[in-house]
């Protein structure tokens, strides 16, 4: 941490397998998959339904052990065979359908981590949160209940809840999922603004592929059952980036490239499983 | 519909389960760190009861030895008038619950479908349902011909209400798409009912036995400590009039044994009627 | 106007509830007084119960005018209070520990389940026993009752937690006590309420058989006596009085519950 300039949360996969046991029944959710993301960086992963994406998240998270390879943080070994790393401020996840705390209010939520950790007092947590909530024009909500919001504020709620910690890594579990077309756009602006004022590493799984290609700077395909890095695409479309972008040619060639590669494997997918009923 | 077979992707197969490896995984499953733990804790609690009895504990030195209890226990056993005991019982708790379930089935399922009668119903059912059955012993003596008729009321009263409570609940949980999703199908009435209703009503009624099933047994032991002729409840009570205080703790095993075949028997029921719910 | 449609279908149910109970009292008085149907003519009539209750000289000595009728509500509320806080407390807590600490459960478990089956009246032999007093043994009982059924519900409580509130409790740095208390606790409190209604009711049910078995004093005590004495109106009305005390105290657990719970009564609207 001497030159302080640099950004943490570089990730390192090295040859990463994981296996199942459930009742003497060998699963193996992941093969042999290796990649980089870069500090700060923006990576999307996509792939075929309950091909292993979360298991990915879990064994970088730290929820889960892997049974095979090396997990990097920063160049420092988190998870191996040997040693499972514990879930971590450094990794905040941001999963699927919400995990706000039901019984405590927004603020109580989003103040919860900072507090507890002890990095801030409870005061100085309430006035982050407020600025917070003020610099997305969230402002008046503070004393609410979860469940009195809808979801597209839920969510909003909970990623401030993971970005008010400082993480060195921010990992989201199809967070949109489930919202209506409208309501993801003003989430990916959202998410959009959040980035841009202060970079960190993003590690974003998604199904969307115009989301994927939309919000990431790097494009992780994976394929079917057990999951393997299908493709790499690296998106080199400038920042910051508005909707319109979606009609150049330089993102349809993008939005080509990915969606053949994704689509192969789900037809593996598909086919895999009708064997498996057949 | 073919399906075109690419080449196949090197998935792992799952090994289909021979009985040796059936008989590996569940030998693992009965033995294994967790049930030690709990093997422990009962030695554990055997031990501390013989120790408190030994040392003359105060108050806890009037509990009989285990290895007495154990004794008599098995003495017991080889008499047939311990197994007519639990036949008494049993019959009793038998009658009392199928009973319970042919009048409070159909009055939940007419309180969940008929919002009318519900509403004349409710009410005067609310009202009389906080009563504990025990409370009903003398009306019930008074009321009934014979001892027993009044024990099988009594055992009524303690799963009816439970019953009742939750086959209402049943049917409010169906989704009304469901409802909607039939009409549209050109579905009667009685369809609805027989095709709908009841199945989804099914887990409800279930719980309802489930739980009603304890309470019945409660209520059963109970009145016979106070008011029966035989039975498990009512010789453990003797056992505590005569003196014989080792009989006491095998009586209070034996009701709680027979108390947990009938749940048994219950979710039994309950898996056989409803084989598409996974139990955890 | 939705108000005077709101009240007026308040008012219509109001009316059919009052009917249902009036058919119900019509046929009790018909069947035991008027028509001297062959067993119904041995149970009280809805008509003197309700005129020894309100009498200022009760045959039975017992009535809402007398000193006696309340003596016996403060003897039996006040054992099943402690009994009923004693298994809040101990339940509860143990309960969570159950649901929290695997290591815990599984040290534990058995024991709770070996004892759980065993109805508490059917300790009433052991208890009278061992414990100096019926007193002790009839609030132990009506404890016992209360106890396990808390035990249990408490446990499915903490079972219900959905994990990603654990996992995200813990992603945000959270040290076993954190969890515990702003996890394990608040999810746990809409199971541990029902079961807390559930235990009250279980309260209720063994103090009065314990009252009747053992105990001196108390309306199931008085019950039991009345009965016996042939005073059979004290017992419809004493009946009652359980009823309607039984339905207090469940409506005070439950009024509890929603001040502690106020984001469940939020989300349902109340």
């Amino acid at each position: 941490m001497a030159d302080g300039q640099q950004t943490p949360g570089a990730i390192s996969i090295r040859h990463v397998s994981k296996i199942y046991d459930p009742e003497g029944v060998h699963v193996e959710a992941m093969r042999d998959c290796t990649f980089d993301i870069a500090a700060g960086e923006f990576a999307v992963i996509v792939g075929p339904s309950g091909c292993g994406k979360t298991t990915l998240l879990n064994a970088i998270a730290g929820f889960d052990n892997i049974t095979a390879g090396e997990i990097y943080l920063d160049g420092e070994l988190i998870s191996s065979t040997r040693h499972q790393i514990k879930p971590n401020v450094d990794r905040m996840v941001v999963f699927q359908n919400g995990a706000l705390f039901p019984w405590k209010t927004v603020l109580q939520n989003i103040t919860y981590g900072p507090i507890v950790q002890g990095r801030m007092s409870k005061k100085e947590a309430v006035a982050r949160a407020r600025e917070m909530l003020d610099m997305v024009c969230l402002t008046g909500l503070e004393d609410k209940y979860p469940e009195e919001l809808s979801s597209g504020v839920q969510r909003r709620v909970e990623i401030l809840g993971a970005l008010i910690n400082e993480p060195r890594v921010v990992m989201l579990d199809e967070p949109f999922r489930g919202l209506d077309a409208v309501a993801k756009t003003v989430m990916h602006e959202f998410l959009m603004q959040l980035f841009c004022a202060s970079p960190r590493t993003m590690f974003f799984i998604t199904h969307d592929l115009d989301e994927a290609i939309f919000l990431g700077n790097k494009v992780v395909i994976m394929t079917t059952r057990p999951a393997q890095i299908k493709k790499i695409v690296t998106v080199d479309l400038p920042w910051p980036r508005e909707h319109s972008i979606m009609n150049s040619k330089r993102y349809i060639d993008l939005k080509r490239e990915v969606l053949d590669a994704v689509h192969e494997e789900a037809k593996k997918a598909f086919e895999a499983g009708e064997r498996e009923m057949a | 519909m073919s399906v075109t077979v690419s080449e196949s992707r090197n998935v792992v197969q799952r090994p289909t389960k021979s009985t040796p490896a059936r008989l590996k995984i569940l030998l693992k499953k009965v033995f294994n760190f967790r049930s030690l733990r709990g093997v422990v804790s009962i030695l554990v609690f055997a031990a501390l009861w013989q120790l408190v009895v030994y040392y003359k504990v105060p108050y806890l030195k009037n509990l009989p030895y285990p290895r007495d209890v154990a004794y008599d226990a098995g003495t017991a056993a080889l008499t047939s008038d311990y197994w007519i005991h639990w036949g008494k019982s049993l019959m009793r708790i038998f009658i009392g619950f199928i009973a319970a379930q042919i009048v409070g089935i159909p009055l939940g399922l007419a309180m969940g479908i008929s919002k009318t009668f519900k509403q004349f119903t409710f009410p005067l059912f609310e009202i009389l349902r906080p009563i504990p059955p025990i409370a009903w012993i003398p009306l019930a003596i008074l009321f009934w011909p014979t001892r027993e008729l009044s024990i099988y009321f009594l055992v009524f009263i303690g799963a009816f209400y439970i019953q009742v409570i939750n086959v209402i609940q049943g049917v409010s949980n169906i989704s009304v798409n469901l409802k909607w999703a039939a009409f549209s199908l050109g579905a009667e009435p009685k369809d609805i009912f027989w095709r709908i209703l009841l199945p989804g009503s099914l887990p409800s009624i279930i719980t309802g036995m489930t739980v009603g099933m304890g309470v019945a047994w409660n209520v059963l032991i109970a009145a016979e400590m106070i008011a029966a002729k035989g039975g498990l409840g009512r010789t453990t009570w003797e056992a505590y009039t005569n003196h014989n205080i080792p009989f006491i703790v095998v009586g209070m095993v034996s009701i709680g044994l027979a108390g947990s075949l009938c749940s048994v028997l219950v979710r039994w029921v309950g898996k056989k009627a409803m084989p598409w719910t996974k139990k955890f | 106007m939705p108000g005077t449609m709101k009240s007026v279908s308040s008012f219509s149910q109001l009316l059919k509830a009052l009917t249902g109970i009036a058919l119900f009292l019509i046929f009790w008085e018909v069947s035991t007084a008027v028509l001297h149907l062959p067993r119904f003519s041995l149970l009280p009539n809805p008509v003197s119960v309700v005129k020894e209750w309100f009498s200022f000289t009760p045959v039975s000595g017992r009535s809402i005018f007398t000193a006696d009728y309340y003596l016996d509500i403060a003897y039996s509320v006040g054992r099943v209070m402690i009994a009923f806080s004693l298994a809040t407390v101990l339940g509860v807590s143990l309960g969570l520990m159950m649901g929290w600490n695997r290591i815990f459960y599984d040290f534990t478990f058995p024991l709770v389940e070996i004892f759980r089956p065993m109805p508490p009246l059917s300790w009433i032999p052991l208890a009278v026993l061992i414990l100096p007093g019926v007193e002790v043994s009839v609030v132990f009982v009506t404890f016992i009752a209360a106890f396990f059924a808390t035990v249990l519900n408490t446990l499915l409580g903490v079972f219900s937690i959905d994990k990603n509130y654990f996992l995200r409790a813990r992603c945000l740095g959270s040290k076993p006590i954190h969890i515990f208390t702003n996890v394990v606790v608040p999810g746990a409190l809409p199971f541990i309420f029902t079961g807390l209604q559930i235990a009250m009711g279980i309260a209720w049910l063994s103090l009065v058989a314990g009252e009747i078995i053992a105990g001196q004093r108390g309306l199931g005590y008085a019950i039991y006596e009345g009965y016996s004495l042939f005073q059979n109106d004290q017992v419809v009305y004493y009946m009652l009085t359980l009823g309607i005390l039984g339905y207090i105290s469940s409506a005070a657990i439950r009024a509890v519950g929603r001040r502690l719970m106020a984001w469940e009564s939020r989300r349902r609207g109340i």
